[in-house]
């Protein structure tokens, strides 16, 4: 299998990358409409601020292709913005439309706790999970945000608590997303991409 | 489940080679930072910070060959500094791998570099270094590898530091470095506690108490060593054991 990269430009792409490449997979990066249309599996990396991504989206084209996929049932894996991307709306660009998949806006964590949320944080898994399968429910992965869906729907089957709770994995049919970087999140991060290689296969 | 606090291993280095801790033991080729890296990521850092100490232009592609070799194989997060003056500095550096980039002088000297950085690549990307030494009643700012003094208080630095979007501080006593005598931890704690973001902790540690102190006293988030893991005095997975029985939350490594 081949897993697509969308490129939009300010992601992390290449620790993604490198990630799937110590898993013995190989990705190509993309920011063309025609290339996301033709995916067998998407994978939507993201760092920075959430309108750099939305923007870029839409300045390529993208937006349609990747809807249109995710309707088609390409298995999707968005990460951090990635899935940040998935919801209305997003407190760090209010102007800006997400992709609304799911429904509500993400909010920025509450001040009470340091911003941003970085470092090693543990999960609460709230149902089962097919990307987590196989790790354990000790483990630690990396977070490095200070926005977040901290209006926890039923999509969320695990969460994560940083001043408020919030969704740290997201699956929805075939749509996957985590609010952390399995892509540096050491064995257990490994272990919940090659789950997602595997669910995508 | 709470935030662990993170052990963050540093190499100094040349450009290409480690130059601080001379002493590595059980690798074949002790300076190559690759294989401290490795070796890191296997012990259960919870990140790495990549330093070029020497930071001279014509050794930057050398640097980034590095930085690029060290991602390549890391599961953790990396971090990389010295001599990023410009954001096309920060960039490449950032092209090559690294998740995080550290300013200091630079900043020092144009504040509004922490700003473009932030726009740029997101504040959880832009770790301002602060090399701080107690002077009077107060903290001064060091400049130029903590030798000369920028005349400016440390704690008002760390909160403009953050306000123009650093999202993390790096904090090195300038009176510990090098010491083991343990970390500053009145210097830590007081910076810690006039930021919003999170802080690493630098300078002067030795023994696994000195950690369980910066943690709980200082209110830092991380700690950050050199010598003392190259050198085998500590390794990081005994020190997060003894962290860990002391109900300091840190990563156990499997």
């Amino acid at each position: 299998m081949n897993v697509t990269l969308i490129d939009y430009g300010a992601g992390n792409v290449t620790s993604v990358e490198r990630a799937l490449a110590r898993l013995g997979v190989r990705s190509q990066r993309s920011r063309s409409p025609e290339c996301i249309g033709r995916a067998e599996a998407l994978l939507l990396p993201g760092v920075g601020h959430y309108a750099a991504l939305i923007r870029a989206l839409d300045e390529r084209a993208l937006r349609a292709p990747l809807l249109d996929a995710l309707q088609r049932g390409i298995p999707f894996l968005g990460v951090c913005l990635g899935l940040q991307a998935l919801y209305e709306t997003s407190e760090e660009a209010p102007e800006l439309r997400g992709l609304h998949l799911l429904p509500g806006a993400v909010r920025s964590l509450p001040a009470t706790a340091k911003l941003p949320h970085m470092g090693w944080n543990q999960l609460q898994l709230t149902r089962p999970s097919r990307l987590l399968e196989g790790v354990s429910a000790e483990a630690y992965f990396y977070f490095a945000h200070s926005f977040a869906a901290t209006n926890v729907n039923s999509e969320a089957v695990a969460l994560c608590n940083h001043g408020a709770d919030f969704a740290a994995v997201i699956e929805k049919q075939n749509i996957f997303a985590v609010q952390f970087h399995p892509e540096k999140s050491g064995e257990p991060g490994a272990q919940l991409l090659q789950n997602f290689l595997r669910l995508a296969a | 489940m709470s935030l662990a606090h993170r052990i963050i291993p540093c190499l100094d280095t040349d450009g290409a080679r480690v130059v601080k801790g001379v002493n590595f033991v059980g690798l074949r080729d002790a300076g190559d930072p690759v294989a401290l890296a490795t070796r890191y990521n296997t012990e259960g850092a919870d990140e790495l910070v990549v330093l070029d100490i020497a930071a001279s232009r014509d050794r930057r592609p050398t640097f980034l060959e590095t930085i690029r070799r060290v991602a390549a194989e890391l599961a953790i997060p990396l971090t990389a500094g010295g001599g990023i003056r410009t954001l096309d500095d920060a960039r490449s550096v950032i092209r090559a791998g690294a998740d995080k980039v550290t300013v200091n002088t630079a900043a020092v000297a144009r504040p509004a570099l922490i700003s473009e950085l932030s726009r740029e690549f997101g504040a959880q990307a832009v770790v301002l270094a602060i090399d701080a030494k107690r002077v009077d009643d107060h903290w001064d700012v060091m400049v130029r590898g903590g030798r000369d003094s920028a005349n400016r208080d440390a704690l008002v630095w760390a909160q403009q530091g953050v306000e123009l979007g650093a999202g993390e501080i790096l904090l090195t006593s300038v009176d510990r470095d090098g010491t083991q005598l343990g970390f500053d931890t009145p210097l830590t704690s007081a910076v810690s506690r006039a930021v919003s973001v999170p802080v690493i902790a630098s300078g002067g540690a030795k023994l696994p108490e000195h950690f369980a102190q910066i943690f709980s006293e200082g209110a830092a988030d991380a700690a950050l060593a050199a010598s003392i893991f190259h050198d085998n005095v500590q390794s990081i997975r005994e020190l997060k054991q003894y962290l860990s029985a002391r109900n300091i939350e840190v990563r156990l490594p499997c």
